[in-house]
């Protein structure tokens, strides 16, 4: 008599060891800190909390694009998006850390709202994505060639990859040379724009921050928020710093 | 590994979990034990420059057991936390540190195929992790509720992060120049004399190496870049408030970083594990059978590369006690106006070495020219294969995959 | 529809059947939603931008899903290397458009004093 658990067989539900497919394993693992930690985003109040909540949702992303064989995509997630972008993030937080008595929390009314809203755009998400059979087939574990070199020469205009198992003979394999050198020019536009956008100002009349700041002094050495506020701050020891490692990399 | 421990009769399961434990055990050892040779070396180095002794009680005449005591003393310390500091990513901070230095061991070969995991993206895979270090140095800063700890983290993050350019620009070099981001491949590709390594390839390789290692040195955060946790001024940056065994994660991290970057060095630029002599072939054990040989010229390998990225962090220490520390706006300036433009015209030219001059200046002594790089096109794998593929061939190829 | 996905033996099951693209079209609306949740529901103008990442980064799992020819199922086809082309794209755009939001951010905080999206009034009629 097989042992039950609630009417199902208890190997349903704790598997024996040997049966255990360890990709899964491995992904349920990356896929629920991902997923736990992108509503820990959304949940939390302090921001440098959410800041450290989404470093560790897209590191677990980083993961499940190893996961599913695009390692060099998981390499760029890795980093770009986290040690570039977060950590440009983390600056900006930094940089406008804010006193915690100002509150800055959402009202409830508008909590419930958008609630309802992620509540209907989750579904309409889930029902599409579980609509198509093919897409619930379950993987058939074929290794992919290793993408670096194809993904070089394909930026330059030459598709040297395999093409897919059953496309059709005459299908087109367009090459990335312009959006490469589209991408070339944004990236520089963007250097100069936000480097010009966050740089020093001369100016006559002092700043809104620097009027509040001698308005109201900070209460103790503790509250670390008033360090990003003083006129010795982080901003002038970092003269330009957060917009120059949003340049090309 | 899997394979002996399968040929023993162990299950799948249980053979790949003990190989996965005793590589990471490996190095682990590597990083702490490193760390204890090379704090007693710092301090021997530290002395001998400033014209001192260094410990000479400790276990002897050289003072051996210092780090075994400074060890002991960490480990009996007070732990500490500030009143206003945020527990949870105070006590984290730490451990973020330690795990980024960590996990980009995982890609580093110590021999040929004596590697963690051997990624064909491995250079990339180290640089993208040794980016996350900073995260636990702004974490600890933050945390840590003091303005100097926040300055000195601010200040660290902007370096690293700033420093990350024109590392990833010498970087590419060695990895044009072997076709692969694989490092086994790199390493394998500078085998023989020691004319083969790519630091002697071509004069612009020359001027990247040095330009490698003053990033390297301001990515670490050693002097004379080491204005986070500038003694002298901010009591000791970010780590001000950490003492006794969360202080030595923070310790170990740089440690292990330093060794790090001084191993990428010497398998990117000065043969890996190929020493300057290649003993091994001339001996005649690379071409042995059986069991022994192999692992004779692996461990001949290893000590190779240990060795050489010893060196390394021995030179690092030499810097750091002789030359005075840069102010936050040099260093930046050393980054943007002299690193970065540096690294990108030499890299330039070695590309137009490359097209003009592919054998080198004596070609038929060394490498062969005109080779086909990576295996892609023998398909998955991606073992580097050194096949000569006339030059026409593979235009065809090309403008055959090209035209639909 | 849903069915495959039975709550009861869900763990048991997830662990022991491969995954498919299906799987990771779940992670991904999930954090596709969180960003937009976020987006929505933040005041702080740095919370928004965070929702904005997390909205780029549920795209990009969706990508990355139908690149891979490993998921794909017996005889389906994958998007292959336009798939990962496309996620490389994204992030490198991602990363530049925080910059920019950023500067913009710092701004405005130099000029108002606060990062409140809801202080941002000064156009109001």
């Amino acid at each position: 008599m097989t042992p039950t658990l609630a009417g199902l067989p208890l190997t349903a539900v704790v598997p024996p060891l040997a049966a255990i497919n360890w990709h899964s394993f491995f992904f349920l693992l990356f896929a629920s800190i991902a997923c736990g930690f992108a509503v820990a985003v959304v949940t939390a109040t302090n921001v440098v909390r959410m800041a450290l909540y989404l470093v560790l949702s897209l590191a677990a992303t980083a993961g499940l694009f190893l996961l599913a064989g695009a390692e060099f995509v998981g390499a760029m997630q890795l980093m770009i998006y986290v040690g570039g972008t977060l950590v440009l993030l983390v600056f900006g937080v930094m940089l406008t850390a804010q006193a915690p008595f100002v509150s800055i929390a959402t009202s409830g009314g508008d909590r419930v709202l958008a609630g309802v809203v992620g509540a209907a755009l989750l579904g309409a998400l889930l029902m599409a994505g579980l609509s198509v059979p093919a897409w619930r087939a379950p993987a058939s574990g074929k290794l992919a060639e290793p993408a670096a070199t194809p993904l070089g020469m394909a930026l330059v205009g030459v598709r040297v990859d395999e093409p897919a198992a059953n496309a059709p003979e005459k299908a087109v394999r367009p090459g990335y040379l312009l959006p490469f050198e589209i991408i070339s020019i944004h990236l520089l536009v963007v250097l100069v724009g936000a480097a010009y956008l966050a740089r020093a100002k001369r100016r006559k009349t002092p700043r809104a921050i620097d009027v509040a700041a001698s308005v109201e002094p900070p209460a103790s050495v503790a509250e670390h928020a008033a360090i990003g506020r003083g006129p010795a701050g982080a901003g002038s020891v970092l003269a330009g710093g957060p917009a120059l490692t949003g340049g090309p990399r | 590994m899997v394979d002996f421990l399968t040929s023993l009769g162990l299950s799948g399961l249980l053979a790949w979990t003990i190989a996965a434990i005793v590589s990471a055990v490996l190095v682990l050892n590597v990083i702490a034990g490193g760390a204890l040779a090379f704090i007693w070396a710092e301090r021997k180095v530290s002395a001998r420059i400033q014209d001192r002794l260094g410990p000479t009680r400790t276990g002897g005449r050289f003072g051996w057991l210092q780090s075994v005591a400074d060890g002991i003393k960490l480990l009996a310390k007070e732990d500490l936390m500030p009143e206003g500091a945020d527990g949870l990513l105070f006590r984290l901070a730490p451990y973020v540190s330690f795990c980024a230095s960590f996990c980009a061991f995982i890609a580093l070969p110590f021999a040929f195929d004596v590697v963690g995991q051997r990624l064909n993206v491995a250079v990339f895979f180290v640089v993208a992790v040794l980016g996350l270090e900073v995260f636990g140095v702004i974490l600890a800063g933050y945390a840590s509720a003091s303005k100097w700890s926040l300055f000195g983290a601010m200040r660290e993050a902007a370096q690293v992060v700033s420093y990350e350019v024109p590392l990833g620009m010498c970087v590419v070099v060695p990895v044009m120049l072997a076709g692969s981001m694989d490092m086994v491949t790199i390493g394998e590709k500078q085998a023989g004399w020691f004319w083969n390594w790519y630091l002697f390839h071509d004069p612009f390789t020359f001027v990247v190496f040095w330009v490698y290692v003053t990033c390297a040195v301001a990515s670490v955060n050693r002097a004379p870049f080491d204005l986070a946790e500038a003694e002298s001024e901010l009591v000791a940056g970010f780590h001000t408030e950490y003492s006794g065994l969360r202080w030595s994660y923070f310790f170990m991290a740089e440690y292990g970083s330093m060794f790090l970057v001084s191993a990428m060095a010497a398998v990117l630029f000065l043969g890996g594990w190929n020493g300057p002599i290649p003993v091994a072939t001339l001996v005649g054990l690379s071409e042995g059978t059986g069991d022994t040989a192999p692992y004779l010229v692996r461990l001949l390998g290893l000590a190779n590369l240990i060795g050489k990225a010893s060196l390394g962090v021995i030179i690092m220490m030499w810097i750091r006690w002789t030359l005075p520390r840069l102010r936050i706006d040099q260093v930046m300036t050393t980054c943007l106006k002299y690193c970065t433009p540096i690294a990108a015209v030499m890299f330039a030219g070695a590309m137009l070495w490359q097209i003009i001059l592919p054998g080198g200046l004596m070609p038929g002594v060394g490498r062969p020219g005109g080779e086909i790089r990576e295996g892609w096109l023998e398909g998955p794998g991606g073992r580097a294969a050194v096949k000569p593929v006339a030059e026409g061939e593979k235009v065809a190829r090309a403008t055959r995959e090209a035209t639909p | 529809m849903i069915g495959s996905l039975a709550i009861p033996p869900l763990f048991g099951l997830l662990i022991t059947e491969p995954v498919s693209v299906a799987h990771y079209l779940v992670v991904g609306a999930i954090m596709f939603t969180a960003g937009v949740a976020c987006m929505a529901t933040k005041r702080n103008a740095l919370g928004v931008l965070m929702g904005i990442e997390l909205v780029l980064n549920g795209a990009n799992v969706n990508f990355v899903a139908f690149a891979s020819p490993y998921l794909a199922g017996e005889g389906a086809r994958s998007l292959g290397l336009d798939g990962q082309a496309i996620a490389v794209f994204v992030i490198v755009l991602a990363a530049a458009e925080a910059a920019v939001a950023l500067a913009i951010t710092l701004n405005f905080y130099n000029n108002h004093a606060t990062v409140d999206v809801d202080r941002a009034d000064d156009l109001k009629g």
